[in-house]
């Protein structure tokens, strides 16, 4: 077995977007030992792309904005499978996290009499992103990551974790990594173990997210035994650039929208208000007119149906290119050049602006965007306790894209930012309490690293076996033609077969070279768990037969009441086989509930 | 098809050399593209850094055709193709493999600055003017590519400064906290002596290499040396100055005695 350094820690934190940096500060503040492990190098981890904004109900620009519109909107938006209990302190501590951020040097955009500004996204009833132009997630991870430098946490960059470590006991006690430059193996010992680890979008061919997103969280998380739920649900952002076609993907601001843009068919029309569920009937705008006066008198006016929750809007996309109205490239088109004047577009929209006319060529003040559907967020993750992110295997806490419950079926924009700083800086509370009540040093079983250091070795022994590149294109393509956006049950049957398939390719993947900074290695080492997160993702869909915000079933168009009221779980069997079950949803008091029902106009 | 040849630095801290790959042209493609067909293709393990492939990050610096640039945002078509294209690492950092060099050195000066300290908040909180944000905003679009550290002569071409010199990405930092409406500690001498801003002789590289067009010479490094040079020969015009234009702040050294006064309201009613 290959030799391998070891650290000692009370908490470490995978991942360092911006849950893991709000849980590993938070951590640190307490005085704990606590070490940041990520897999790039710092402050370039997904949370950097974000564009709009971090949503909280600080009430700058429409006073009449509160947590309990925040909490309705979010619930409404993931379609009621949300943990409501998530939705509340979500909604109740998103302003004073951001608040936060000031304090910590934050600059964002301002309102007129010096406060900070908000900003309009689909599903929020009210303008509540705060955001720094059109690159907030920027703004966001370099605040918290100068904070984690002045309070001298430990950082681990270009280290990618392979497995968690458990215990005798069974509580998690660490993980085994290894550094990227080196190829050198690390092991972490730790009380407590934060896992946020972000998304899984590398598994589809059109993806917003970067070569990151592979899912090691849920993965690690589900092998250690954690429960994971409703992995099904997952956001195909409506708006991602599809021309070049190497920049297919790419996100596109729903700003774009928040601010004036407009989408349209290949026929000029906008389209969207054909597209208006009954669900959102009476918040939406039923005419042109009265979508345009909106974004200047929110009270009277109903919201232009452009900015309905992402689900709904990528459907409708899909729909009308499916109808032979979409544009050259199979996309539609995404117009603000003929509603707002270039120099507004420029200042509100500055990345937008550069983004296209350097990749694409277009000047998006002069012509419209061609967009179309990208795989973009999972709602579905690991199962947590709402107050303290505590997953099902004591020790290991989840917080961010990697955990579940906030979103239910479908995320608002501008809620994942304020996801990453509430839930961030939960989880880490938590996992310093747990380290602080845990007596003597962490000592994970030896097993356990010989086993993952053994399966880390493996491809470098064969010769002429699988190209991990070759199994990559493949698993992207399986899941894009048959998990994607729209599913049927023939469809997820044909994905699984597939699966087994590419599990059973992978156990022929080698590589050539050497250890230091091989990144054919490298993606070696992340196909098991984008296998993992594939299989769970195809399986939820298959059992969750309706559809519901990002799960959209084709032989079941519908939403099925009875399972609106279950979360769909996954876990490892005695046999080393998933299992799946449905389990009821936590049930919401009725003081909440009274706040789902009530029209707020 | 058409053809076109990548000419890519491969190597270790051992040594190197350029290897040619001959690729199809595609449409529409970036160097980052043709790097992982190759990577899918002829040379499984050729190192190379990037996350977002959008501009955003700034991890795929690398220098095309001897220009330091991101590779998610060089199209090729813009790229003379009837010669290779050569792609090679940073020059000034160490190589660890490829295009991969070591930039630990930017993050052990990111260490050394001394952090944002924000006065107390006033009662019902921070105020700030949009236009006293927008001048910290253009130094926060910094994606710390890091190749305007990659350009400095100062380091580039001499080694033994960097244990004196910050380079530009921090004197942008340092100018940005400088200029921050909340924050009340003095860096000034920190900036002059241990960041070493007397040895930029402005020769303006550092902000043509720049992918965001932040204009670090002249709206952060000349106001800097302008207020650092002011410190140095006469403190008190520089405190006069200070005074009338944002309220007192204090330096380091005498830190909690003095500025009860909030900086941000002054900006904030001015």
């Amino acid at each position: 077995m290959p030799e391998y350094e070891s650290h000692e820690y009370d908490v470490i934190v995978i991942g360092a977007g911006g849950a893991g940096l709000r849980a590993a500060i938070e951590a640190k503040e307490r005085g704990l030992r606590t070490a940041l492990v990520c897999k790039s190098l710092l402050g370039k981890a997904h949370t950097v792309m974000a564009e709009g904004g971090a949503a909280a109900a600080m009430g700058n620009v429409w006073p009449e904005d509160n947590w309990q519109v925040h909490f309705r909107d979010t619930m409404r938006g993931g379609k009621l499978l949300n943990n409501w209990r998530m939705a509340q302190l979500h909604a109740q501590e998103a302003p004073d996290r951001i608040y936060e951020l000031e304090r910590w040097g934050a600059l964002f955009d301002r309102t007129a009499d010096g406060r900070i500004l908000q900003r309009d996204f689909g599903g929020h009833r009210y303008a509540r992103l705060a955001h720094v132009g059109d690159r907030t997630g920027l703004e966001m991870i370099r605040t918290l990551q100068q904070r984690a430098v002045a309070l001298d946490v430990d950082v681990y960059m270009e280290c990618k974790v392979l497995r968690l470590l458990k215990d005798a006991e069974g509580r998690v006690s660490g993980a085994i990594a290894y550094w990227r430059a080196s190829g050198d193996y690390v092991e972490f010992r730790a009380k407590a173990v934060v896992v946020a680890t972000g998304s899984v979008g590398k598994s589809w061919l059109y993806t917003s997210n970067s070569w990151e997103s592979t899912g090691d969280g849920h993965a690690m998380a589900l092998w250690a035994g954690a429960d994971v739920i409703d992995m099904e649900c997952i956001q195909f952002h409506p708006t991602g650039m599809v021309w070049p076609l190497s920049v297919r993907g790419i996100l596109v601001t729903e700003g774009v929208r928040g601010d004036g843009g407009v989408l349209r068919n290949s026929e000029g029309a906008r389209f969207m208000f054909d597209y208006i569920p009954a669900m959102f009937a009476a918040e939406t705008a039923d005419s042109e007119a009265e979508a345009d006066r909106w974004y200047e008198d929110h009270l009277h006016n109903r919201r232009p149906p452009e900015l309905l929750p992402r689900d709904e809007v990528a459907r409708s996309i899909n729909s009308e290119v499916k109808a032979g109205r979409g544009g050259p490239h199979g996309g539609v088109f995404l117009d603000i050049a003929s509603r707002r004047s270039a120099e507004y577009i420029r200042r509100r929209l500055p990345s937008m602006y550069h983004q296209f006319k350097e990749l694409a060529g277009v000047d998006i003040t002069a012509e419209p965007m061609e967009v179309g559907p990208t795989c973009h967020y999972i709602m579905g993750g690991i199962r947590v306790d709402a107050d303290t992110e505590a997953t099902t295997v004591p020790g290991l806490f989840a917080a961010g894209e990697v955990a579940a419950g906030l979103h239910g079926a479908n995320r608002l924009g501008g809620n994942s930012l304020s996801d990453l700083l509430v839930f961030g800086r939960r989880a880490g509370m938590a996992a310093a309490d747990f380290a602080e009540g845990r007596s003597g040093a962490p000592s994970p079983e030896a097993g356990d690293v010989e086993r993952a250091l053994s399966d880390a070795e493996a491809p470098f022994g064969r010769e002429g076996g699988e190209s991990p590149y070759d199994l990559h294109q493949s698993l992207q393509r399986t899941m894009q033609a048959l998990v994607g956006i729209i599913r049927t049950e023939s469809e997820l049957v044909e994905a699984l077969e597939e699966l087994d398939e590419l599990d059973d390719r992978a156990t022929r993947v080698s590589v050539t070279g050497g250890r230091v900074y091989n990144p054919g290695w490298n993606l070696a080492t992340d196909l098991p768990s984008m296998l993992t997160v594939s299989r769970l993702v195809a399986k939820g869909a298959l059992e969750r037969r309706e559809s519901r915000g990002g799960h959209t079933r084709d032989d079941y168009p519908k939403a099925d009441p009875e399972l609106g009221k279950v979360n769909f779980v996954q876990r490892l069997g005695s046999g080393g086989e998933f299992t799946i079950a449905p389990e009821p949803l936590p049930e919401m008091p009725p003081e909440l509930q009274r706040l789902l029902e009530e029209e707020h106009s | 098809m058409s053809e076109l040849t990548m000419r890519v630095w491969r190597g270790d801290p051992e040594g190197g050399a350029f290897t040619d790959y001959p690729m199809p042209a595609v449409e529409g493609e970036v160097v980052l593209d043709v790097i992982h067909r190759i990577q899918a293709g002829p040379a499984p393990d050729l190192a190379c850094r990037w996350n977002c492939k959008a501009g955003k990050c700034g991890s795929c610096s690398a220098e095309i055709n001897g220009v330091p640039r991101l590779m998610c945002m060089t199209r090729m078509d813009e790229l003379p193709t009837e010669e290779p294209v050569v792609v090679a690492p940073m020059r000034t950092f160490p190589v660890i493999r490829d295009l991969v060099t070591d930039v630990s050195f930017n993050y052990e000066v990111a260490r050394r600055i001394p952090p944002f300290t924000p006065g107390p908040p006033p009662p019902g909180g921070y105020r700030m003017k949009q236009q006293d944000v927008e001048r910290g905003q253009e130094f926060r679009k910094c994606i710390e590519c890091f190749m305007c550290q990659d350009v400095c002569h100062v380091i580039r071409d001499h080694e033994e400064n960097k244990t004196a010199f910050a380079g530009p990405r921090f004197f942008i930092r340092l100018m940005e906290l400088d200029s921050h409406p909340l924050d009340e500690e003095d860096r000034r001498e920190f900036t002059r002596h241990d960041a070493g801003l007397g040895y930029c002789n402005i020769t303006k590289c550092c902000t043509e290499v720049c992918p965001e067009h932040i204009r670090i010479t002249d709206n952060g490094i000349i106001p800097m040396k302008e207020r650092v040079i002011d410190t140095a020969y006469d403190p008190v015009v520089w405190l006069g100055r200070k005074i009338v234009r944002r309220g007192a702040r204090r330096p380091a050294s005498t830190a909690g005695t003095a500025g009860e006064q909030p900086a941000a309201e002054e900006s904030a009613t001015a």
